[in-house]
């Protein structure tokens, strides 16, 4: 338990999600341990002797994150409810604990799997593994960094902004971290063989997870190699994919994919309709915000744009297209292959990028890293055109 | 007191002997305490729990949840649970079809069945209408009992009956429902037969009412969007395509594949007998249980049930058999004689080692006949071993015998056959969840790190998802906050995910408690010798050593520990006083 704690502790420092030193992680199975010893951990024992856990994650986001969630949280009663994909599937909504205590913290944490603690930071919890309160941790932090900047271009065009979003927006883009401009060496194709292919898919998913390409470690990654998809399994970690990748025969012999990405279906659909042997999908944070920014104000389908927007939208040209994670007849699958198909690129409303190419990785991860940074500059050169106007 | 939404407040007592019946309003604070189904069941249970189980007074009970007819996903499911004749445990088993829900229409929670009729006869309910009726079925196969009950019956209604297996006195005896369902561990239908009980039909036309359906149908919207999210219930290779013998690749591609009665993990043929060849053999279509979307169950073609995955593996791996349409057909007999598929497959393996004989098609599917008709065989591999001076040959834990998941490559599955109430089961824990199927996050396989006190949570939270009733494979994708949720908007009530879980715990410990009673410990909760001493089968960079025993009864006096039992594994006065159960 000890080493679980002490790995995804420096995770998030890593990351970039909390300061160094800052999270505190607690494993319990007939002891309680700690990565480190903290005059906290007191408090927090209380939780683990009310709540049906064996693990905890606490800590003070870094910045901008720390400025963007007590902003949020100072703006809303009792619960933030952003609207990109992974929180409405995955985390519903966030609470607010107003009170550092293990009580309020409980009553909390009773409802939902992570929640906001103004002024003290994000506390998660999990019943398998600490693994999983990292999850809940970083993509709170995801969902609330796409809601603060989502929000306030849509104020902006609204003409409701005040002075105090200005100043808090002024202090996150102050920190905001710049953008990668070098593409890494990545080894280049065609793959020779299985072990290559597995190889250059486990590079590649460090760098997207390097570059900051994703919502903590998720995302997924595949390959061709002649009649068979290689694939992360579902919840894998892409800067760990040594182990982690299914062989999925496309002739649909076998289940192999049974644990495989939920987007085995889209990717194996995007290589049935084209030439492309590599696909890497992330969640870069601008192309989520980007894919969620719509001026038309009457839409009769505002609330369900994530399974329901009619209009050919696009970022420079690379669609953005409606669907939820996996299958359903609102499923990414039915939209992403035919939009990947003809473009290579294709981002999913709220939710992400997925970026294809031949031979190798590389042609993918410019795609991937262009695009962000493209909609990085597309979304500040709105704010700009709008903060004119205004 | 008023019983809140989602339940009926009324439990039906059938007496067989005095062939009479009765209405129950259970206190309001039972159905608090102890929620429905699973928990339910067991607390009517306790009071007899000592009473073996040819006793006519000891109840067979089938009870409903407070979810079970709502919109709620995968609630139409049920319990059905008495002692088991296989194990002397407790037992019960989590039905699917259409029973439950049923019966909640027909206006109850619960049904508790007791007494011993003179002659063979059936139990027909529509709504308040109760007959115990005469039958002259005693002795058919369970698909003419069927077919005569659909072609006797106005309404579509649920029907659950047992076979021969169980006339016979065979301890591995089951009860099918609606043809393609069945309670199936335990022995159960042996009870039934006890009480000279051939079979059940209930038609219930009356709503279930719900205190807030919109949030009802917001949470439902939830349920949805993750279950569609998750690869192994609604993906391509998932279970609502292939139903769950999508785990056969999964688990020969692990080492996992229990082979020649767990002497092997890997088995050469499996990729000939994947549910893949035999979904292109048989061509089956979907079928669910009520009120599931997920629809995992198969029909063939020409009406036959096919396998689950564990069935799948234990007529085809674990017996060296690589013909597919043997191993559905002897699926097949079982469910027209009322067998357990699993313990019938499990004690065919025990038997194979014995004899140092491959089955042929003749002698598999007579040898099984045999079981339902007298053979020492239908007694379990445990009685059969130990008859014949080798008690390691039957890979069972309490006498029930395990299903298709070697546990040298899944420690998490390994802690969970040993210290469940019910003996050799997978579910009650599901460890293969995060073990395998990487939900809600992978952990190490082949660690017992963490893994006592993760065992404990997962068995309070799947005895919670059978009490509700909810179906567990729905919480591969979903948790028990969405539940909750579903929880609070059809009951009103406002217990938090947490308070839940401790219910959970209580159902769980009452159970223990039941087994101590019935001379249950420490002793009882291990597994065969033959995961300590003996490799898997190893490849593919897959070591599979034998469990540590050492490690292995460290975890599980860590679980004794966090499960608040003594080092024998014995209930305690204070966690039974904490959990109230002390009364
Ligand atoms: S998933 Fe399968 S077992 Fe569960 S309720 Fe649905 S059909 Fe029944």
């Amino acid at each position: 338990m000890k080493q679980l704690c002490d790995m995804y502790a420096t995770k998030l420092v890593t990351q970039g999600l909390t300061p160094p030193n800052a999270p505190l992680i607690g494993g319990l199975d007939a002891e309680l341990v700690w990565n480190r010893q903290d005059p906290r951990t007191d408090e927090f024992a209380k939780l683990f002797e009310t709540l049906s856990i064996n693990s905890l994650v606490f800590s003070k986001p870094a910045e901008p994150y720390a400025t963007i969630l007590d902003f949020l949280a100072n703006r809303t009663q009792q619960a933030i409810r952003p609207e990109d994909t992974e929180t409405r599937t995955f985390l519903h909504d966030i609470p607010i604990c107003r009170e550092f205590s293990a009580s309020a913290m409980t009553t909390s944490l009773k409802k939902r799997k992570a929640v906001i603690i103004p002024g003290h930071g994000i506390i998660s919890c999990g019943t398998v593994s600490p693994e999983q309160g990292f999850v809940f941790y970083s993509s709170t932090i995801f969902a609330c960094f796409v809601l603060f900047f989502s929000d306030y271009l849509n104020q902006l065009r609204a003409g409701t902004l005040d002075d105090e979003y200005r100043d808090a927006f002024a202090t996150a883009v102050g920190s905001l971290p710049h953008p990668h401009t070098t593409l890494p060496n990545l080894m280049p194709g065609p793959f020779p063989d299985e072990d290559t292919a597995l190889a250059a898919m486990a590079e590649s998913g460090r760098h997207v997870v390097g570059y900051g390409l994703v919502d903590s470690f998720f995302g997924n990654i595949s390959a061709r190699l002649d009649t068979t998809l290689f694939i992360s399994q579902t919840g894998s970690s892409l800067d760990m994919l040594e182990g982690c990748i299914d062989p999925c025969p496309m002739d649909g012999s076998a289940t192999t994919g049974l644990t495989a990405s939920s987007e085995l279906s889209a990717h194996e659909d995007v290589y049935r309709r084209s030439d492309f042997d590599c696909i890497l999908h992330g969640h870069p944070k601008f192309t989520v915000i980007m894919s969620m920014s719509c001026d038309k104000t009457d839409c009769p389908h505002r609330g369900e744009c994530h399974i329901k927007c009619p209009e050919c939208r696009s970022v420079d040209g690379i669609p953005i297209v409606p669907g939820e994670v996996g299958t359903g007849p609102t499923g990414l699958c039915n939209t992403l292959p035919p939009a990947m198909a003809s473009s290579g690129a294709a981002i999913v409303h709220g939710h992400g990028l997925f970026t294809a190419g031949t031979r190798d990785f590389k042609e993918p991860f410019e795609k991937l890293l262009t695009i962000e940074n493209t909609c990085r500059s597309r979304y500040f050169s709105l704010i700009e055109s709008y903060e004119k106007t205004s | 007191m008023k019983t809140p939404f989602g339940w009926t407040g009324t439990v039906l007592h059938i007496n067989l002997t005095t062939q009479t019946v009765s209405l129950e309003h259970p206190d309001t604070e039972i159905y608090r305490t102890y929620l429905g189904g699973r928990g339910m069941a067991g607390h009517f249970l306790a009071p007899h729990a000592t009473r073996h189980w040819t006793d006519p007074a000891l109840p067979l009970l089938i009870f409903t949840g407070p979810l079970t007819g709502t919109a709620a996903p995968t609630s139409g499911r049920g319990t059905i649970m008495s002692r088991s004749p296989l194990t002397g445990a407790i037992c019960d088993c989590s039905v699917g079809g259409t029973l439950a829900t049923h019966l909640k229409h027909a206006g109850y929670d619960g049904l508790i069945i007791t007494g011993h009729s003179d002659t063979p006869c059936g139990i027909e309910i529509s709504d308040a209408d109760v007959r115990i009726v005469p039958t002259p079925l005693w002795g058919t196969p369970i698909d003419e009992v069927f077919a005569h009950l659909e072609s006797s019956q106005k309404h579509h209604r649920a029907m659950a009956c047992i076979g021969p297996a169980a006339e016979n006195g065979s301890r591995l005896a089951s009860i099918v429902i609606d043809r393609h369902h069945a309670a199936a561990r335990g022995g159960l239908g042996l009870i039934w037969a006890t009480k000279h009980l051939k079979y059940l039909t209930v038609h219930g036309t009356g709503e279930v009412p719900v205190h807030d359906p919109h949030a009802l149908d917001e949470t439902r919207t939830d349920i949805m969007r993750l279950t569609a999210a998750s690869p192994v219930l609604m993906g391509q290779h998932g279970f609502s395509e292939w139903g769950t013998g999508a785990l056969f690749d999964l688990m020969d591609s692990r080492n996992m594949m229990p082979t020649d009665n767990f002497q092997k993990t890997r088995w050469p043929h499996a990729r000939r007998c994947n549910v893949v060849a035999f979904h292109s053999a048989f061509t089956p279509t979907s079928h669910g249980c009520s009120g599931c979307h997920i629809r995992c169950k198969k029909i063939a073609r020409n009406g036959r049930t096919m396998p689950d995955y564990e069935a799948m593996a234990h007529f085809t791996a674990l017996i060296d058999n690589p013909d597919k349409e043997l191993a559905l057909s002897a699926h097949t007999l079982c469910g027209q004689l009322g067998l357990d598929p699993i313990s019938t497959g499990a004690t065919l393996a025990c038997f194979r080692e014995h004899t140092g004989e491959d089955f042929s098609s003749t002698t598999l599917l007579d040898t099984i006949s045999a079981m339902a008709h007298d053979h020492a065989l239908g007694q379990g591999s445990r009685r059969y071993a130990k008859a014949h001076g080798h008690p390691e040959w039957s890979m069972s834990v309490k006498g029930m015998e395990l299903p298709a998941y070697d546990p040298r490559g899944a420690y998490g599955m390994a802690l969970a056959y040993a210290t469940n109430t019910r003996g050799g089961c997978h579910s009650r824990a599901n460890a293969l969840s995060h073990e395998i199927l990487r939900k809600p996050v992978a952990t190490d396989r082949f660690s017992f790190n963490g893994k006592a006190r993760i065992i404990k949570l997962a068995e309070d939270l799947n005895a919670v998802v059978d009490s509700l009733t909810a179906c567990r494979y729905t919480f591969l994708a979903a948790s028990l906050e969405e539940y909750t949720k579903a929880f609070i908007a059809v009951t009103g009530v406002s217990f938090s995910g947490q308070d839940l879980l401790e219910i959970g715990e209580r159902i769980i410990y009452n159970e223990r408690i039941m087994n101590a009673a019935h001379g249950f410990s420490a002793t009882d909760d291990d597994l065969p010798a033959r995961f300590f001493t003996d490799h898997g089968t190893s490849g593919r960079g897959i070591a599979i050593p034998p469990l540590n025993r050492d490690e292995f009864y460290t975890a599980r006096s860590r679980y004794y520990r966090i499960r608040g039992l003594d080092e024998n594994g014995l209930p305690t006065p204070d966690t039974t006083r904490r959990l109230g159960l002390d009364r």
